[in-house]
């Protein structure tokens, strides 16, 4: 059917308006200007952080007149606490979250996806009615909680809830990979005499490796982005991540140094940037076909 | 022709019971019931549920409870609650202005933000659905700020772009406009927070291209070749095509929406100023939650954000059945 549709169809589907040509080179150039304001903005601020602070508001220009890179040595040690401390504390929670994730979700994944036991449809969908819940609603008493258990200004707060999997989006993620998995390697499996834990280790987990990289590289940004439980659970500058160190920068230096500021603002963005360049394709894949968050 | 292989396939496999011995069914019944265990993996699935359920029980749906209960005390975390019934509500709903400025405020944000960015996702979706050199730089340029969304430094950044001295004001002035502080003066700062939601347009762009590539392409040719114009195509079959993608993405970010928080702290240093202006409802939760340790208080605000959500979320299921066409 389609050889002919597209045979009948070749001279009436030709585009009207302008020719071929003149329509794509109207196309780039409207999708290359919608690009530039999206971009102009983040070149605007790592430009700024290169530049000497009277210059950021009278030299709009990209390219800086007059190099300053002694901004970034400046806002490294200039809010309070080095900037070392901050990123190690970012990185111990992110890493922490990534890794109770992973295991957790995994787990949970593996059983809804491949048994049959009481409740199961019960349970699934309680699983994905969690993930509509807005984090406000369990807040208060999670803080309670956490403030009775001694935990209010460590990191135990940001990490353990991982190690449960309160991620349910990315429960639901694996069991749709899972799913894809067919069901004949794990029967063979178990005909060699193998448990369901070792099926688990040696079948599911090998295989479902794109998922989990999905789920390390999500859980990564997210976490290392994510303001508001930091900002609730961490009170000590000690304990500061990147994005409270950054919102020291906002309270010490209202109007004096702002190259200091956007040099570390450019900074916090480069782990996020640098995981968006090195798995764009995965990023915006997995976006595409799950659709989650933002 | 599938009806017949089905019948075929049921009859072979249930042979009907009188005609079998009745040792030989014991026998099969056993074998059926060993095949279920298996799947059913009697104490396995719990094991590896085990977090779950710990998670799901102590982190959300016991908080949940015991946060509806908070909500009808005063509680400041040092002393145990004390029970005062319905207070919280009625002071919310009848003595505390700040509460309303909050709710206006949100309902500004979400009503203008959602509809602005989803439009913007589409349109630029559409654009994108064909083949094109350069697509894959399109598409990751324009995700990426989604991909940032509700960083700190990002907000920082927008915060400096549209103060007195900042960028937009710059670009203003190379077209003889003469600028202001847009955050701020109170009329505008809740605008720029819009500007910065739309400005993150990229997931339900992604979302929508990912709908827009499964559309069939027979009606397209069809339609063509009954003359319909690139509007009426647009309007006939794809947008009704569309409709389960515009539902989720609704969906999505009404919730999302909701919930932001981070760009209004860091614009107004946590104040949502200037007056009140910038309030989001997350941000007045905060406040009266952590900064004037009224945690009974704000457990009642969290109810109603719950409540509203959810009931947002129902009038859209609902009004869904009139508008969203799925395929079977």
């Amino acid at each position: 059917m389609s050889m002919l549709a597209k045979m009948t169809s070749a001279t009436p589907a030709k585009p009207k308006g302008p020719a071929g040509p003149g329509r794509r080179i109207f196309i780039h150039t409207l999708l290359i200007g919608v690009a530039l304001v999206m971009l102009y903005p983040l070149m605007w601020m790592i430009s700024s952080s290169l530049k000497p602070d009277q210059d950021i508001f009278t030299d709009p220009s990209l390219w800086p007149q007059n190099f300053h890179p002694q901004n970034y040595a400046k806002g490294w040690t200039g809010s309070g606490n080095s900037f070392t401390l901050y990123l190690t504390n970012s990185l111990i929670v992110t890493i922490g979250a990534v890794i109770g994730n992973v295991l957790s979700c995994s787990l949970a994944a593996y059983a809804f996806a491949r048994f049959e036991f009481r409740g199961r449809r019960i349970w699934f969908a309680l699983m994905l009615g969690t993930m509509m819940l807005p984090m406000q609603a369990t807040l208060i008493p999670q803080y309670t909680l956490f403030f009775n258990l001694n935990w209010i200004n460590t990191f135990l707060p940001l990490i353990v809830p991982k190690f449960l999997a309160t991620d349910a989006f990315f429960i639901f993620l694996m069991v749709q990979f899972i799913r894809s998995i067919p069901r004949e390697l794990d029967q063979a499996a178990m005909m060699d005499g193998a448990n369901p834990g070792q099926i688990y280790l040696k079948v599911i987990l090998p295989l479902m490796k794109p998922a989990l990289v999905t789920t390390t590289i999500f859980t990564f940004i997210w976490t290392y982005d994510d303001f508001f439980s930091q900002l609730v659970y961490l009170s000590d500058n000690e304990k500061f991540t990147v994005p409270l160190g950054l919102t020291l920068f906002l309270d010490k230096t209202a109007g004096s140094s702002f190259g200091p500021m956007f040099a570390m603002s450019a900074l916090a963005l480069l782990p996020t940037l640098i995981c968006f360049l090195v798995f764009q394709k995965r990023l915006v894949e997995g976006m595409a076909t799950s659709g989650m968050k933002g | 022709m599938s009806v017949t292989t089905e019948t075929l396939h049921k009859a072979g496999e249930e042979p009907p019971a009188a005609a079998a011995p009745a040792g030989r069914e014991r026998d099969r019944e056993r074998e059926r019931k060993r095949a279920a265990r298996r799947r059913a993996g009697g104490w396995w699935p719990f094991l590896f549920l085990a977090p779950w359920f710990i998670g799901v029980f102590g982190l959300v749906i016991g908080p949940m409870l015991d946060s509806l209960y908070l909500s009808f005390t005063n509680f400041d975390l040092l002393t145990p609650a004390q029970w005062t019934g319905a207070d919280n509500y009625t002071r919310m709903f009848t003595e505390d202005p700040n509460f309303w400025q909050s709710v206006r405020v949100t309902l500004v944000y979400v009503g203008v933000s959602v509809p602005l960015k989803l439009a913007l996702a589409l349109g630029v979706a559409m654009l994108l659905n064909r083949p094109l050199r350069g697509l894959g730089f399109y598409r990751a340029a324009f995700y990426l700020p989604s991909l940032l969304g509700g960083a700190v430094a990002v907000a920082i950044m927008w915060r400096q772009i549209f103060g007195e001295d900042g960028l937009f004001n710059a670009v203003l002035g190379w077209f003889g406009i003469e600028g202001q502080d847009w955050i701020s003066s109170p009329d505008t700062s809740i605008y720029t927070l819009i500007l910065l939601a739309v400005w993150q347009f990229g997931t339900p762009m992604v979302i929508f291209l990912a709908g827009l590539k499964q559309l069939p392409k027979d009606v397209y040719e069809a339609a063509a070749i009954d003359g319909a114009g690139p509007f009426t195509r647009f309007r006939r079959i794809t947008l009704p095509l569309l409709t389960p993608i515009v539902f989720f993405n609704v969906i999505l970010q009404i919730i999302g929406s909701f919930q932001t928080f981070t760009p209004a702290y860091v614009v107004s240093n946590g104040s949502g100023g200037p007056i009140g202006s910038t309030m989001l409802y997350s941000l007045y939760l905060y406040k009266k939650g952590f900064a004037d340790f009224q945690m009974g208080y704000a457990s009642a605000l969290a109810w109603v954000l719950f409540l509203v959500i959810a009931l947002f979320t129902a009038v859209n299921f609902i009004a869904s059945r009139y508008w969203v066409h799925y395929d079977d």
